[in-house]
């Protein structure tokens, strides 16, 4: 089989009029895999398990065929190692999770595992999702294919990374403030967080339960469509899941809108550029690749408007206020009892706990559960978790005010293209700045896109990011696909892998 | 505002951490560090707001459901107890807590 950086959509296409069996693509994803373990992408990795299931998969396909529509039935995928799995180990990155083994399946990997999709393993990602350059995984860090002396960016970094290098055709990411975007960002790959609420959360290893979402990170719009209408969907188990019928994203990602013509297919589509998302500040080269992007949808009938978001800025100390809180709490439940690390030698229970978790959590980790128990802690919780819910309300309303003029809001995913391996730890405050484009929709809740814009310095490339208004993933896709249907940015691959 | 030494210390109490000295005065540092970006947050005018806990709720009624008082799950102790890091006949086991 020639060719390899087969997405998603492809890999279907390929089974389904039979010129690739599953067993044949998996193999060739896994000997890629093998052949580049130097990336760090995968923390677990299983052939034998990824070809019986590939195998399966050919059996259903030639015993039942698939409906109607394009299938995921034996592509191959791989999961983030934040969602828990039967037949796999589970460690959130953590040395605390080390050895760790769910007793079932994140609704996520279930939904795309009865959808036909085929695991080869889990990928590495920060600890417990903190993070954005997966330096904090407590295993390795994760190379960007562009230039391995660059980070993929995080916490989705192995998921990038398997992506960008032709490792897999699609996997799942998480995004609690920016975790699936900048990554796809960092690495010239389409991610797409959705609503909070559009995926089940069950079996995600909770980091801030009021921000995470899960979502799919791919080569396309078209591949990460066919992946969300799988994993999506209403889930009981699941507190704060949004009760929604099923939706088609592929459906809507194809609809054409009213008045659309073939040049023009977005035509009528209202595209608001918040100022604040321009900033001085904001590096040369992903301005110029954010502006040509812009420019090509202007091409296909957008018009560009100028919005704002007033609070842009403060996005950063409301969620460094509101993650580490959820975090400290969700956290709580690591005292090596049921699972997870238990220190050597240890005198009472709250040695016990105590040591179990100083040796089981990095230092990333630490410091956001010291903030997050600080900040809800007797006579400080008003000063901070309350002010920064407050401000969290005024950071939504001031969406709703921009989407009054604009169908969706368009910037940089982040300030600068990816950075070099040990650049950004010194000052971990440093790195919360970064966050800056994505936190703002994480904390409204609202649906983000990273779409390969281009490249800059160093040949790196750039993601434009499209936010939409509550449960407008299919607008999102339709821009995204109407774009690569006009550019090749996301079709390129980086040369030392091809 | 800057936290003290002493604050560091009844955190990691809080936070179940044993953190040693030369520890502490790391994360001392890096959360006075920290809460220098915070400030401007605090100063913003909040009056009358509402906290926006959950961010559905900013569109939509969000309410806890209820379920079915069904049984729904099968216990498999064997299968939930096989990453515990100690157990015994079935129960986890833990230093002696009651005298």
């Amino acid at each position: 089989m020639s060719g390899s950086f087969i997405g998603v959509a492809q890999a279907a296409r390929l089974l389904e009029q039979r010129q690739a069996s599953s067993v044949e693509l998996t193999a060739e994803f896994v000997r890629r895999a093998q052949a580049n373990t130097k990336l760090g992408a995968f923390l677990h990795l299983d052939a034998d398990l990824a070809l019986s299931h590939a195998q399966a998969a050919d059996s259903r396909r030639s015993a039942a065929g698939t409906g109607p529509g394009p299938s995921l039935l034996g592509v191959p995928i791989a999961h983030k190692d934040i969602f828990v799995t039967e037949d796999a180990p589970t460690t959130a990155g953590s040395k605390m999770l080390q050895g760790y083994r769910s007793p079932f399946d994140a609704t996520v990997v279930a939904r795309l595992k009865s959808a036909g999709a085929v695991s080869l393993g889990k990928l590495n990602c920060d600890e417990f999702a903190m993070g954005s350059a997966n330096e904090n995984s407590a295993y390795f860090p994760a190379h960007n294919p562009w230039d391995v002396s660059r980070v993929p960016g995080g916490s989705s970094g192995g998921s990038a990374v398997a992506v960008a290098a032709g490792l897999v055709s699609g996997c799942t990411g998480t995004d609690t403030g920016g975790s699936i975007r900048q990554p796809a960002s960092f690495t010239g790959i389409t991610g797409i967080k959705p609503t909070y609420g559009v995926c089940s959360r069950y079996g995600m290893i909770a980091f801030a339960s009021s921000l995470d979402q899960a979502g799919p990170m791919a080569r396309s719009a078209e591949d990460c469509a066919l992946m969300l209408s799988a994993m999506a969907g209403f889930d009981e188990r699941d507190s704060t899941s949004a009760q929604r019928p099923a939706v088609d994203y592929h459906a809507q990602m194809l609809a054409l809108r009213e008045g659309a013509t073939a040049a023009q297919p977005l035509r009528g589509l209202r595209v608001g550029l918040p100022r604040e998302f321009f900033p001085a500040a904001l590096a040369a080269d992903v301005n110029r690749a954010v502006h040509s992007a812009l420019a090509e949808l202007e091409r296909l009938g957008a018009a560009l408007v100028e919005v704002s978001l007033p609070r842009t800025e403060l996005s950063i100390p409301v969620y460094y206020i509101i993650a580490p809180a959820e975090a400290s709490s969700n956290l709580s439940r690591f005292d090596g009892v049921k699972f997870g690390h238990r220190a050597k030698q240890y005198g009472d229970l709250l040695d016990m706990y105590k040591k179990a978790r100083a040796e089981g959590f990095g230092a990333e980790v630490q410091r956001r559960i010291m903030i997050g128990a600080y900040v809800l802690s007797h006579g400080y919780y008003d000063a901070y978790y309350l002010q920064a819910q407050k401000l969290r309300r005024m950071i939504a309303d001031d969406f709703q005010q921009c989407f009054s003029r604009c169908d969706v809001i368009a910037g940089p995913v982040a300030p600068t293209v990816a950075w070099c391996l040990d650049q950004g730890s010194e000052d971990p405050v440093q790195a919360y700045l970064a966050d800056i484009f994505t936190l703002p929709a994480s904390l409204a809740g609202l649906p983000g896109m990273s779409v390969p814009a281009g490249f800059g310095e160093g040949g790196m490339p750039v993601g434009l990011q499209l936010i939409g208004n509550y449960f407008a993933e299919g607008t999102l896709l339709h821009t995204a696909h109407a774009l690569q249907q006009a550019t090749d940015f996301h079709a390129q691959t980086p040369e030392s892998l091809q | 505002m800057l936290l003290t030494p002493e604050d560091v210390g009844r955190i990691a109490h809080l936070a179940r951490l044993k953190l040693d000295e030369p520890q502490q005065a790391a994360m001392l540092q890096q959360l006075n560090g920290f809460f220098s970006i915070v400030e401007q947050m605090r100063a913003v005018d909040t009056r009358g707001i509402e906290p926006l806990y959950t961010p559905l709720s900013a569109v939509q009624a969000v309410e806890l459901r209820l379920r079915e008082d069904t049984v729904s799950e099968t216990v498999d102790r064997e299968r939930n107890q096989r990453s515990a890091p100690a157990v015994y006949e079935g129960l986890f086991l833990v230093p002696k807590v009651i005298e």
